[in-house]
């Protein structure tokens, strides 16, 4: 019956593990700012779409605002 | 009328076409133009007229080109690759964020960038080979073009004083720590302790009890010895200083109850008290973790270096007389320097002013309204903008000696006046240790004549159940609440404790200029003989021609038909101006400018009073006619929210200013407000230092870097702010200057939150009877204990909730009333 402290020892190393987690995301600043990646979120897909189709076009465009 | 496609405004003066989109200004169009140009059209599919109007940039930012000034703005640079982080104001919508995390398409040198919205700072990482952007030449340092091209699009970042000496800010994020242990101990020895509950004997658990405490035990290590840490060190500091404040009571507790527990599971006497343990520990700090509320963008510790200018240009002669333009950091700029101010810049030093025309905008030093014009050889004081093109200044004394920046070196900023102040909790802590302590003796000496065995559990049983989480409580979590209810509408402030202060205010001052009056709006009237409608004309169509901020306001509130162009227009700066148109001439301006031909004849009483307000003079054809003068306009409603604050405290008014405005206030304030004009800032902060001696708890309420004395030496320093965005000196609460009209309002909910406090107090200590008698009479187990604790906290934390939310709803429908 020592299956007990086994089972104990690996729910406890899960918990930790996940607790370290927790305290390392803190600690990288995640939690810093929790409003921007709400936001950031949303554009994420029209750029994709806007941006394939015209890509060959964007060095010729940088020359014409080096013109300006 | 049409709108800015790019900002929104109203195209007022010119409506500029392009592909079918108007805007109000060359400025708006570019901005339109390099976006569009560069694949960033998105921007304006995010939000509509997201735009900002951008400002002039040119020369403005060639400190740029000083390596030792751009090392220190740096956050990191290894040769190629570097870091830096703006302040940028103007970030205000989702399609800011947008645009400012894609300026890599712009600029081929950015890699990547990164906005923080709610501190409104973008962190951009670039390289530092020559920047190859529109047209930016080559030979400037990359992060000048990085800086040019953000003012460019309207994102122009805030670079002041302050960020010279930038240490690396380090966030403290201990008490998430401390809550994050004390959390996780507490769910986990919680379902150690559960099975004890129920089974009284079982053969597993009976077998497996030892290790289950053991364990208990082990978590329980960290939450005393860390999360408990600041309890035990503010305890002691309190002792030390002979205080009883809450945190002896809590330490006490957390002490007995780690004693008694392992006392407990070491002579295997029963489970001990860890779950309460841990549980009264988390439910403490998350009081604390809510007690704290930041408004990232605001910041409440500034000081002059915040509006100061972190470069200046010098003008250095060689040895071969030739003089050559310079870019100095401020701080090494010694007396007898020759300076160069260009318009907008603020001046840095105070200065004798030896060439250009000097039209300086004290607004925010002194809380002048208008700008004040100098001649040449004039002394110009540190913090003025000037507004009239370049000047040519002479330092006179270095930074750090200034007019103005000496008020920083008085001891109110140096010392640190907390603690002075005694909470609602620490009053009653005092009462509530000692009473608990005597219990707790009398107690155990009952039980050591009636039963010696159940003393020292009677003795720890009270300790531990008169631990006072619930009103250690009350305070963080009601105190918290308003904090938010506060800046939900437009207060905010520093920290909670400003609450409780702001209820125990007896006076309140209030600066004149730029808190009672605003700086938009101004109230002109005529004196003087009556023009006549050709020489009206005349007026409004030399006032059209000129740009000073006082012809503005004048010609705009005058009407505009048949408006005369004249022949002859001439313009001094800092007098006025002249113009003719056929056989007539006006002269517009100073009173000297406009009479300058009789200046033997004494001036008689009217002249006089009217040079001491401002104003605008007129004289057609050499005669004098009269004066345009500028009332200020006082707030919204100020006349009633005296009233209603005269009732019950002492009010004054403190003016920078002369007191020509004295019987206009007296009029419109009521009977018994005290006025005094003329004060400098060193006169504000010992006026509210002698009212202090006097035993008075005073309430500070001003705007400019002039009140920055007054306000940190009152109590509670509220500074009025016409737009958040805009700093507002060191203070303890923001007040948005819509609400000031409301002013009245959030002194009576403040006073509503302590009431609410005290009332959890009564309500928790009903809780502590009820624990004492299971303690006092030896019936405390720990089951008992593991439900007593989170129930009485949980029951506070309801109660202050529904009753400051409350509390929240009757301050808005006063604001809305009031509105």
């Amino acid at each position: 019956m020592n299956i007990i402290y086994m089972l104990l020892a690996i729910s406890i190393l899960v918990a930790v593990i996940f607790f370290v987690a927790f305290i390392y995301s803190v600690k990288s600043g995640q939690y810093d700012d929790t409003y921007t990646p709400s936001v950031r979120m949303l554009f994420e897909d029209e750029l994709v779409k806007e941006k394939s189709p015209k890509e060959n076009h964007n060095s010729e465009k940088t020359e014409n605002l080096k013109k300006k | 009328m049409a709108n800015c496609f790019h900002c929104g405004d109203s195209c007022l003066d010119v409506e500029i076409k392009h592909e079918e989109k108007s805007f109000c200004c060359q400025g708006c169009k570019m901005v339109y133009e390099i976006l569009h140009a560069n694949e960033l059209g998105y921007y304006y599919d995010l939000q509509s007229t997201p735009g900002i109007s951008p400002n002039e940039v040119a020369g403005k930012y060639d400190f740029l080109d000083n390596e030792a000034i751009v090392e220190k703005l740096l956050e990191f640079n290894d040769g190629n690759t570097q870091i830096v982080s703006f302040l940028i104001p103007s970030i205000h919508c989702s399609s800011c964020i947008w645009v400012l995390e894609n300026l890599d398409k712009l600029i081929p040198n950015v890699k990547s960038s990164q906005v923080n919205f709610p501190e409104k700072t973008v962190r951009i990482t670039f390289s530092n080979s020559t920047m190859e952007s529109s047209d930016v030449k080559t030979t400037e340092s990359s992060l000048k073009s990085l800086v040019v091209l953000l003012t460019r699009i309207g994102y122009e970042p805030y670079i002041s004083l302050e960020d010279s000496d930038k240490k690396k800010k380090s966030v403290d994020r201990s008490l998430i720590y401390k809550l994050a242990i004390a959390g996780f101990a507490f769910g986990n020895i919680m379902f150690l302790t559960l099975p004890e509950y129920f089974e009284d004997s079982d053969f597993w658990l009976d077998q497996f009890k030892p290790f289950f405490r053991w364990l208990m035990f082990a978590f329980s290590l960290p939450v005393v010895f860390y999360s408990a840490s600041g309890y035990f060190i503010s305890a002691y500091k309190g002792l030390r200083s002979r205080i009883l404040n809450i945190d002896v009571p809590i330490a006490l507790g957390v002490a007995v109850l780690f004693i008694r527990s392992t006392l407990d599971i070491v002579m295997d006497w029963g489970t001990g008290f860890f779950d309460s343990l841990a549980g009264l520990l988390f439910f403490l700090l998350l009081g604390k973790f809510f007690q704290q509320k930041t408004y990232s963008y605001l910041s409440f510790e500034r000081d002059y270096k915040s509006y100061f200018p972190i470069a200046v240009t010098r003008l250095v002669k060689d040895s071969f007389g030739k003089i050559t333009e310079e870019q100095a950091e401020v701080y090494t700029v010694k007396t007898g320097d020759r300076l160069l101010v260009r318009n907008n810049e603020i001046l840095p030093v105070d200065a004798i002013l030896i060439k250009g025309n000097a039209l300086i905008d004290y607004s925010f030093v002194t809380g002048e309204a208008e700008p004040i014009a100098k001649k040449s050889g004039d002394k110009l004081f540190a913090g003025g903008k000037q507004q009239a093109g370049i000047l040519e200044v002479e330092a006179l004394k270095p930074v750090s000696q200034s007019y103005l920046t000496q008020l920083w070196s008085n001891d109110v900023f140096s010392k640190n006046h907390q603690g002075i102040f005694e909470s609602l909790t620490d009053g009653i802590s005092k009462r509530f240790t000692i009473s608990i302590l005597t219990i707790a003796f009398l107690s155990t000496l009952f039980w050591m004549v009636v039963d010696p065995s159940k003393a020292f559990n009677v003795f720890t049983a009270v300790l531990i159940v008169a631990c006072p989480c619930a009103i250690a409580l009350a305070a963080p979590f009601t105190l918290g609440n308003f904090l938010r209810i506060f800046g939900r509408e437009k207060l905010y402030l520093k920290e909670a404790s400003v609450i409780e202060q702001m209820a125990k205010i007896d006076t309140i001052v209030f600066d004149k200029t730029g808190t009672l009056t605003t700086n938009e709006k101004n109230f002109i009237t005529y004196e003087g003989i009556e023009l006549t409608e050709e020489e009206r004309n005349l007026l409004t169509g030399t006032l059209r021609a000129s740009n000073h901020p006082l012809s503005r306001a004048l010609y705009g509130i005058l009407e505009k038909n048949n408006i005369l162009t004249p022949d002859e227009f001439e313009e001094e700066v800092g007098k006025g101006m002249s113009a003719k148109y056929e056989q007539k001439s006006i002269k517009i301006g100073a009173y000297d400018f406009v009479n300058h031909q009789d200046e033997n004849t004494p001036e008689d009483s009217f002249i006089a009073e009217q040079k001491n307000r401002t104003s605008v003079h007129i004289s057609t054809d050499q005669d004098y006619k009269g004066c345009y003068i500028f009332n200020s306009e006082y707030r919204d409603g100020i006349s009633a929210t005296f009233e209603s604050l005269a009732a019950k405290k002492k009010l004054v008014v403190l003016s920078g200013d002369n007191d020509g405005e004295r019987s206009r206030l007296e009029q419109l304030l009521p009977v018994g407000t005290e006025m005094h004009f003329g004060q400098k800032p060193e006169d504000k902060l010992n006026f509210i230092k002698n009212l202090q001696k006097e035993g008075k708890t005073v309430m500070m309420v001003g705007d400019g870097l002039n009140d920055a004395g007054a306000l940190k030496q009152s109590d509670v320093g509220i500074a009025i702010s016409e737009n958040t965005n805009v700093f507002s000196p060191a203070c303890d609460g923001i007040l948005d200057a819509s609400r000031f009209k409301a002013f009245a309002a959030y002194i009576t909910a403040g006073k509503r939150a302590t009431q609410i406090i005290n009332w959890a107090f009564l309500f928790s200590l009903f809780y502590n009877l009820i624990g004492l008698s299971f303690a006092v009479t030896g019936h405390l187990k720990p089951v008992v204990a593991a439900i007593l604790m989170p129930l009485s906290s949980i029951s506070i934390v309801v109660f202050t909730t529904i009753a400051s939310q409350n509390a929240g709803k009757k301050l808005r429908m006063n604001l809305n009333k009031k509105n």
